[in-house]
């Protein structure tokens, strides 16, 4: 146990080492001075020397890389060229809004996709496989900007069922205070239960866009898992016996197909923790995508420096804990065996 | 594990002799069909985009031709896809768009399918600290989401469309390098190899000349997914104004310009273009799924 949970860490240091490495190399050995990109395109020569300056780009490239290194460790991310601001921060106070959106639309991807891939997978090669797999195409493909116009187009513009895209709340409402950081349950904690209504509204657009495309991999994840447990021999004997089809496919079926089913939410959900920049630039959501967007549209390479560094050592962090987790509840991992999983 | 049937190819793998059936072309074009309906659909779209791409912008007006007194007309006889706020000709940009994105999105594919294979036999054949350095690197760049490498990469190489090549290719090559190295982990057992080896073939021959071209595989399956993904992150980075820029025909370009436009209820100007892009996709979907690729 001691041993693969030791091995396991070592190499995610070294992951998230690697990361640190290839963010520094990417912005700051990459062409062009480095003081030029960051000043921006209208910027003057003093300008530009004081920015080689105050960021100690004129020092030698394995000092800035040390200090740099030493920086992220202590948790800080950088200053922000434009708003002058601890990167670290200004992420923070935007990564609420960015779970929030990532939970639901991962829940409500879910919710789409294990009873479709459940599905398929009890009835393979008929018409509802067929349907599944199509919809899973579908989804795979789909643009998320063209999805988001569509439904804006319609269910904003054309019936007016739900809110615009400019935020979390309107204008008007006063943000509930300050819980967990997710305003649906931070309102209803309060007792603002209009309040959390409304974030719901806001919340429903840019979630079933995300949901849409999210679905299709835990779709496909969730079938193959269903396929191999179904094809499992205590399932035949199941069968063989007159255990009802229905339970067979809950029990036997679905429970052994958890982990691999736990596994795919947990990937998915990685790829969410970084926000996701598309949809938070077309719904004008406040979380990190959209500070991202802001950083380059202001040309803000320490910010996206930043974003990205926390965008990579998140996701390494979250495969840890899933790790670790599946390590717990199934002893043939942690002793080293292998699982079909 | 895979959802996907016995493929044709694998079809006849250990059971006895090979005996090629007579060949009728019309047959086999039919079972195809019929065996691959999904493939076929994709291929019929993508026969459509390529001819549009290549005879389009001989029949359609100029692309950058603005015209203040026509902005903004719904889709009619005469502009079949309206025309945006500047009064272009939606339709005419679209089709030269697809010029551009479609070759974008092929170079992409080839290019990241090319150097992750070299680097993948390299790492699988040769094994030891050399494999190592590879899988720790590939980890490291797979724990970015690929459009936020790829949106990083062309931050700092500047906005321009061999930059965005060079950073969405980057962003794919990982995943290309696994899948080579897996399947020449596999092939390199394999008797040929032996054989190849006793007929006095050097390493580098081998591993270049035998195991990489029956290593492919898998990677030209992916190839095609990934040449509809690079579209999609080309024009998705152009949504968020990086890469390729206004005015350039394309179709990111077009649904960036026109996004604005829906909430006043011109939808035209960033429905059509986005549909082509989600359309074309899913041609090379379509066709990647059926030979068994995987979501990445």
């Amino acid at each position: 146990m001691w041993r693969y949970l030791g091995k396991r860490l070592l190499i995610s240091l070294g992951t998230i080492l690697g990361i640190i490495i290839l963010v520094f190399f990417i912005v700051r050995i990459l062409p062009g001075d480095a003081a030029v990109v960051r000043a921006g395109p209208y910027a003057n020569e003093e300008k530009i020397e004081q920015i080689r300056e105050r960021y100690g780009l004129s020092d030698p490239i394995v000092e800035q890389f040390t200090r740099y290194v030493g920086n992220v460790v202590t948790g800080d991310l950088g200053t922000s060229i434009r708003t002058e601001a601890s990167v670290t921060d200004e992420l923070m106070a935007r990564l609420p809004a960015s779970l929030e959106l990532a939970f639901y639309s991962v829940l409500v991807a879910s919710m789409i996709g294990i009873p479709l891939g459940i599905a398929a997978a009890a009835y393979q090669g008929t018409w509802i496989d067929k349907s599944a797999r199509v919809f899973a195409v579908f989804g795979s493909s789909m643009a998320l900007f063209w999805l988001g116009l569509l439904l804006i187009y319609f269910f904003f513009f054309r019936f007016g069922w739900f809110p615009g895209p400019i935020d979390r709340l309107a204008v008007t409402t006063l943000a509930p205070l300050h819980i967990t950081g997710f305003y649906t349950i931070d309102a209803a904690l309060t007792g603002r239960f209009h309040v959390m209504w409304e974030a719901f509204r806001y919340l429903a657009l840019p979630v079933i866009t995300l949901a849409f495309v999210l679905a299709a991999p835990i779709l496909k994840m969730v079938r193959a898992a269903m396929v191999d447990t179904l094809s499992a021999d205590h399932v035949r004997t199941a069968r063989a016996v007159g255990v009802p089809w229905r339970r067979i496919l809950l029990r036997d079926g679905f429970r052994n197909a958890l982990i691999p089913v736990a596994t795919a939410i947990g990937i998915v959900f990685g790829y969410m923790l970084g926000g996701n920049i598309i949809v938070e630039f077309l719904f004008a959501w406040p979380g990190v995508g959209r500070y991202a967007y802001t950083a380059i549209q202001n040309n803000d390479l320490e910010a996206l420096q930043g974003f990205v560094v926390m965008v990579g050592v998140l996701y390494v962090v979250l495969n840890v804990v899933i790790d670790l987790f599946y390590a717990w509840i199934d002893p043939r991992i942690r002793l080293g065996q292998k699982v079909a999983a | 594990m895979s959802a996907i049937p016995a493929d044709d190819f694998h079809e006849h793998e250990g059971g006895g002799p090979f005996i090629p059936p007579e060949i009728d072309a019309t047959a086999q074009r039919a079972s195809f069909v019929r065996r691959k309906p999904l493939a076929a659909i994709g291929i019929v779209i993508l026969s459509v985009y390529v001819l549009v791409a290549v005879l389009g912008p001989f029949f359609v007006v100029d692309p950058l031709t603005t015209d203040p007194s026509n902005a903004l007309l719904p889709p009619s006889a005469e502009h079949w896809f309206g025309t945006d706020k500047f009064g272009r000709d939606v339709f005419a940009r679209a089709v030269y768009s697809a010029r551009l994105d479609l070759s974008v999105g092929v170079a992409i594919a080839m290019a990241a399918t090319a150097i992750g294979s070299v680097i993948g036999v390299i790492a699988g054949y040769w094994g030891g600290w050399v494999d190592e350095v590879m899988m720790r690197l590939t980890d490291v760049v797979l724990a970015f989401p690929g459009f936020v490498l790829a949106l990083v990469l062309v931050a700092v190489l500047g906005n321009s469309i061999p930059n965005v090549m060079i950073a969405v290719g980057a962003a794919y090559i990982p995943y290309f390098i696994r899948l080579t190295r897996a399947e020449v982990l596999t092939q390199r057992e394999l008797e040929y190899v032996d054989g190849a080896r006793l007929a006095g073939n050097s390493r580098w021959r081998i591993a270049f000349r035998h195991v990489l071209p029956n290593s492919l595989r898998p990677s030209l399956v992916q190839a095609t997914l990934v040449a509809g993904w690079s579209i999609l992150t080309v024009a998705g980075l152009a949504f968020l104004g990086v890469g390729i820029r206004p005015p350039t025909p394309e179709w990111g370009v077009m649904v960036a310009e026109g996004a604005p436009d829906i909430i006043t209820g011109q939808w035209w100007t960033a429905l059509f273009p986005g549909g082509l892009i989600v359309l074309a996709v899913m041609a090379f979907h379509f066709i990647g799924d059926e030979f068994g690729g995987e979501p990445l």
